[in-house]
Order: C-alpha cells, then sequence, then structure tokens
C-alpha cells in the first residue's frame, strides 16, 4: 500500500494532529497543566484554521477514488473550521466551570472527533467511506449531548438523539442497500451514478432514495424528521446546541449535495425533485409556524434552524454549480449569525441563568452591546438587507431559479413568504429587547473576554460578508474549479 | 438445495419492520434498542444478500456489512451508556417517565 496517499489528507491531518496534542496533554498534564488547556486548544485549533484557510488543495483523489480532496471540500472544511473555533471561544467559560472543568479535554476530543468526521462526510466519495464519517460524527455528539452529567435534561435529550440518530441511521442503511442492489456491485459515487443512469426508474429505487433523504434529513432536521430537534436542542448544554445547530448541519448539507447531484443526478427529475420539493416547503413552513409560539430561546431557536435547513436544501434543488456556491455561502453566513445569537443566549444564561424569551425584555437597558449583537443575528437570520443574511437568500434564490422551471419559481416564492412569516418571530426578540417598556429583569454583567471576541467576530461576519463580495467569490471559485474534477453535472 | 434471492429478503424486510414497530411501540428503552440492532441487522442481512446473490465476483457489500457491524457495536454501547445515566436519575427506564422535554 502506498502510504503517501494520507499526504493529500492535510485537513484531516491537521484536526487529527490537533487531537492526538489535545488528548496527549489532556492524558498526562497535572493539575496546573490542565489549566492551559483551553487557551492551548484555541490557539491550536485557530493555527489549524488559517493552515485550512491559506494551504491550497491538493486536487486529487486518493484510495482508489474513495476520498477526494478538492477546493470546494477544502473550502467547506475551512467554512466549519471557522464555526467550530467560534464554538470554542464561546464555551470557554462554561469548560470551565466547576461542574465541567474536570472533564473538559474529553469536551475537546469530543468535538475534534466529530469534525473529523464531517470532513470524512464532505470528502467521501464511496459511501463506506460516508457512512463512517456520518457515524463518527453523529455518535460522539450524543455523548456531547449528555455532557452535563448532572442534570436530568442532559440525559433526556442525549437519549432522544441517539435513539432517533440510529433509528435514522438504520433507515439510510437499509436505502444504501436497495441502492447497492443498482449500483452494479460497487459502492463509489461514480460508479452508482453511471448505473443508474443507464438503467430506468423503478419503484425500488424510488422506496431507496426516500430511504436515504429519510437517513441524511435526519441530521439536517427537514421536517418529517426534524420531531428530536427542539427537545435535543433545549436539553443540551447551550455551547452543544450551537454546535449541533450549525456545524453539524452545514456539513450533512454539502454531503446531501453531493451524494444526490453526484450519485442520484441522473434521475433528479424522476424522483428526487419532487421529493425534495415537498419537504423543502414543508421544513420552511413548519419550522417557522412552530418558531412562533416558542418561549424558551433554545427553543426557538431550533425551530428557526429548522426552517433555515430548508433554506440550505434550496441549494440543492439548483443542481448546479451556482447552486453548490450558493449554498456555501448561506452556511457561511448562517454559522456566524447562529452562533452570534447563541452566544448572546449563552452568556445570558451563564450569567444569570434566564432562557425565556420573556426574561429579555428591557434588555438593552443593562446590556446594551448584548442586544445589539443579538439585534443584528435576528436582522441577518431574518434577511433584512444591510446584513449578510439578506445576501445569502438573494443567492440562494437567484441559484433556484437560474434553471427556469415554473415549478422552482413557485418554490422560491412559497419561500419568500416565508421569509415574512420568520420575520415576525425573529423581530419578537428584537421587540421584547428595544421596545418593551418593562424594567430589564437581567442585571448588567460583564461578558467573559473570550466570549467577547467570539461575539465581536460574528458580528463582523453579519456586517461584511454581504458587503464584501470576497467570500462569495472564494466559495464561487472553489466550485468553479473543482467542477472538471468532479464531474458533477453531467445530467 | 438452490433457494433464491427472496427466501433472504423476506425475513429481511420482516426484521425490518418488527424494528420499526418495535421502535415505536415499546415502552422500555432496552427493547426499543433491541428494535433498533433489529433494524441495522435487517440492513446487513440485505447487503450480504445482494453482494452473494447479484455481485458474486465483489466483496463491497461484505465489507461495508462488517463495518456497518461495527458501527452499531459503538451505537449500542453509546445508547446503553446513556440510559444507565437516565437509569441513575429517574430509577427506571420506562419511556412514558422520560417527558420532561417538551413543547
Amino acid at each position: 500500500m502506498d502510504y503517501s496517499q494520507f499526504g493529500s489528507m492535510i485537513p484531516e491531518l491537521i484536526v487529527l494532529g490537533i487531537f492526538m496534542l489535545v488528548f496527549l496533554f489532556d492524558t498526562f498534564s497535572n493539575e496546573k497543566g490542565k489549566r492551559i488547556l483551553t487557551p492551548l486548544t484555541t490557539i491550536l485549533f485557530a493555527l489549524g484554521t488559517i493552515a485550512i484557510w491559506i494551504v491550497p488543495a491538493s486536487c486529487e483523489e486518493v484510495f482508489g477514488g474513495m476520498y477526494i480532496n478538492d477546493n470546494a471540500t477544502n473550502a467547506i472544511k475551512a467554512i466549519l473550521n471557522v464555526g467550530v473555533f467560534i464554538v470554542f471561544l464561546q464555551s470557554s467559560k462554561w469548560v470551565n466551570s466547576d461542574e465541567v472543568a474536570i472533564r473538559k479535554g474529553e469536551f475537546y476530543e469530543l468535538i475534534l472527533v466529530t469534525l473529523f468526521g464531517m470532513y470524512l462526510m464532505v470528502s467521501a466519495r464511496h459511501f463506506l467511506l460516508f457512512i463512517i464519517g456520518l457515524e463518527s460524527a453523529s455518535l460522539p455528539l450524543a455523548a456531547l449531548v449528555a455532557f452535563n452529567k448532572r442534570h436530568y435534561e442532559s440525559h433526556e435529550a442525549a437519549i432522544k438523539y441517539i435513539m432517533t440518530a440510529v433509528f435514522s441511521s438504520a433507515i439510510l442503511l437499509v436505502g444504501l442497500s436497495f441502492v447497492y442492489a443498482f449500483s452494479g456491485g460497487s459502492l463509489y459515487f461514480s460508479d452508482i451514478a453511471l448505473y443508474i443512469g443507464q438503467g430506468e426508474m423503478s419503484g425500488l429505487l424510488l422506496i431507496a432514495l426516500a430511504f436515504v433523504i429519510a437517513g441524511i434529513g435526519f441530521k439536517l432536521s427537514l421536517v418529517p424528521f426534524h420531531l428530536w430537534t427542539a427537545d435535543v436542542y433545549e436539553g443540551a448544554p447551550t455551547a452543544i446546541t450551537s454546535y449541533l445547530s450549525v456545524i453539524s448541519k452545514g456539513s450533512a448539507a454539502f454531503a446531501f449535495f453531493v451524494i444526490f447531484v453526484q450519485c442520484f443526478g441522473a434521475v433528479y427529475s424522476d424522483a428526487w425533485e419532487w421529493m425534495m420539493y415537498a419537504v423543502i416547503i414543508a421544513t420552511i413552513t413548519v419550522g417557522n409556524l412552530f418558531a412562533i409560539r416558542q418561549k424558551n430561546m433554545k427553543r426557538f431557536m431550533a425551530f428557526s434552524s429548522v426552517s433555515q435547513a430548508g433554506y440550505i436544501m434550496l441549494g440543492a434543488m439548483a443542481v448546479n454549480g451556482l447552486g453548490l456556491a450558493s449554498m456555501m455561502f448561506y452556511i457561511f453566513v448562517y454559522v456566524v449569525s447562529n452562533l452570534g445569537a447563541f452566544a448572546v443566549i449563552n452568556t445570558i444564561e451563564e450569567n444569570t441563568g434566564k432562557l425565556s424569551m420573556d426574561d429579555y425584555n428591557g434588555l438593552h437597558k443593562s446590556n446594551p452591546w448584548l442586544s445589539f449583537a443579538m439585534t443584528l443575528a435576528m436582522f441577518s437570520l431574518a434577511g433584512i438587507p444591510p446584513f449578510a443574511g439578506f445576501f445569502s437568500k438573494i443567492l440562494i434564490f437567484t441559484s433556484v431559479t437560474s434553471s427556469n422551471s415554473w415549478a422552482l419559481y413557485m418554490l422560491v416564492l412559497i419561500a419568500l413568504i416565508n421569509t415574512i412569516i420568520s420575520l415576525y418571530y425573529y423581530l419578537l426578540v428584537v421587540k421584547a429587547m428595544w421596545i418593551s417598556p418593562e424594567e430589564p429583569k437581567i442585571g448588567t454583567f460583564e461578558t467573559e473576554r473570550c466570549q467577547k471576541v467570539g461575539l465581536w467576530l460574528c458580528v463582523a461576519g453579519i456586517v461584511f460578508f454581504g458587503l464584501v463580495p470576497y467570500i462569495y467569490q472564494y466559495c464561487y471559485d472553489a466550485v468553479q474549479s473543482s467542477l472538471g474534477f468532479l464531474t458533477f453535472f453531467n445530467l | 438445495m438452490d433457494l433464491s434471492m427472496l427466501w433472504y429478503l423476506v425475513p429481511s424486510v420482516i426484521m425490518l419492520v418488527c424494528g420499526i414497530y418495535g421502535f415505536i411501540t415499546r415502552k422500555n428503552l432496552i427493547a426499543i434498542l433491541i428494535s433498533l440492532e433489529l433494524m441495522l441487522n435487517s440492513a446487513d442481512l440485505n447487503f450480504v444478500v445482494f453482494n452473494r446473490y447479484l455481485f458474486p465476483g465483489s466483496m463491497d457489500g461484505m465489507v461495508f456489512t462488517l463495518f456497518a457491524i461495527a458501527i452499531a457495536a459503538a451505537e449500542t454501547a453509546i445508547a446503553i451508556a446513556i440510559i444507565i445515566n437516565i437509569y441513575r436519575s429517574i430509577g427506571n427506564t420506562d419511556i412514558t417517565e422520560i417527558n420532561k422535554l417538551k413543547y
């Protein structure tokens, strides 16, 4: 075997290296040394993130085509890395609290392992590697959700997460076994695409595709498969909730795009166009309608993220390079906006223990900067013009309408109407913070330094990502330069 | 004796449906976990049967099954660990009592 092939897996090697360092340090350092674990991990991870941003992708297939490293996968990994870095900054206070401090090494290790799994998931071009990546991304997450050992809610969330995760992966495996029956004996995406393109549509393939959509839709919390989302988000520690809602979702969305466009692209209009059509409409609408009646901020963000997942999946309906580029841009903007909102929720919960939306009444009197950051995050999630969320929505709508089919125009129209509904509940939070005449229930407090940095990063992202064209250009160039290599769009 | 593929696929589908049925109706977490194992095994069985009958020249399905079994074991380990935690905090594993997070 040619071991030099591992040299092409640069992002994976970086994350694995950081994981090994953190693991060894956590195991062998004494009590005193453990104190610097948090800054050590955060700085190492920041360096790794910068390395992934600047080292160009090797653009090659290794292990017989099982694994691919090209500009598009490299770009999505860099985006996920930025998100994880912000999560590390956000959680710096929580991991050093009395209850968690003794296990903080495990927190970083588990997060890095799940990140590694997500890397494999987005780079996989073979279903075996994809399944290994998917499972190593979702199993340690269950352990993370159960991280607050002394809180019953954490266990309940974890058992709900692990049971539904295993159920969905069982469904996914059954679906893949039927796909395998059509594949001519190979599980490579390209071979399956070849055989499916030659054969004709059959009922069994439809069932297989529905099963695969259900399996990956669970990770994305698309609507019929979203029922775990609110409970798990509410019960999990807030740092983990923010990790679940952006990083895990972003990687799954990219993997979904790759599988469905590259592998099942040939049966797009026969099979999965209308399935995804229905799923996306249901996702956006149900997510919005349920978000309106939530009073707990974490449940509110859960349903908001369900509806955002629907917008992300609009990119997959475009089935072209523009769709992938705008999906990546949307994921990036979603990372900063959602993490910004979660950073505020997290600091308020840590300092005062308050999570209800009513507690936010009059927040601007006691914590003007937190209300400011939260307002920007809500504006960006709702898509109000000068902020990044507006541009990401515009780009994803443009990519969907680029194929000029009236059905997709209708889909965009429904998504637009839903944007207006979402404006209502996002502005409810803003109204509570700025307009409500009540005296603030949350006293003035000083945010911890690391969390401040994370919050400012998110605010900068929200303000500048839309206005600076570099980010979208980066995603677009990455996708364009991978196109010839990927042979995606030979529909 | 030459058995056709159907002799294996029908039990596999029965296992899958039993698993789904058990997952929905059982009230005990351990029983739910057993139902999940049934579903995973039905997928494994599918892979082996398709490999053996449709593509006897290659080994992809068999290898996939080996990995899937290992992953299923890992899933069970984590699920059992969480069930033990639940048992410690509420004293049983009945899902009708795990209902604090809702609405």
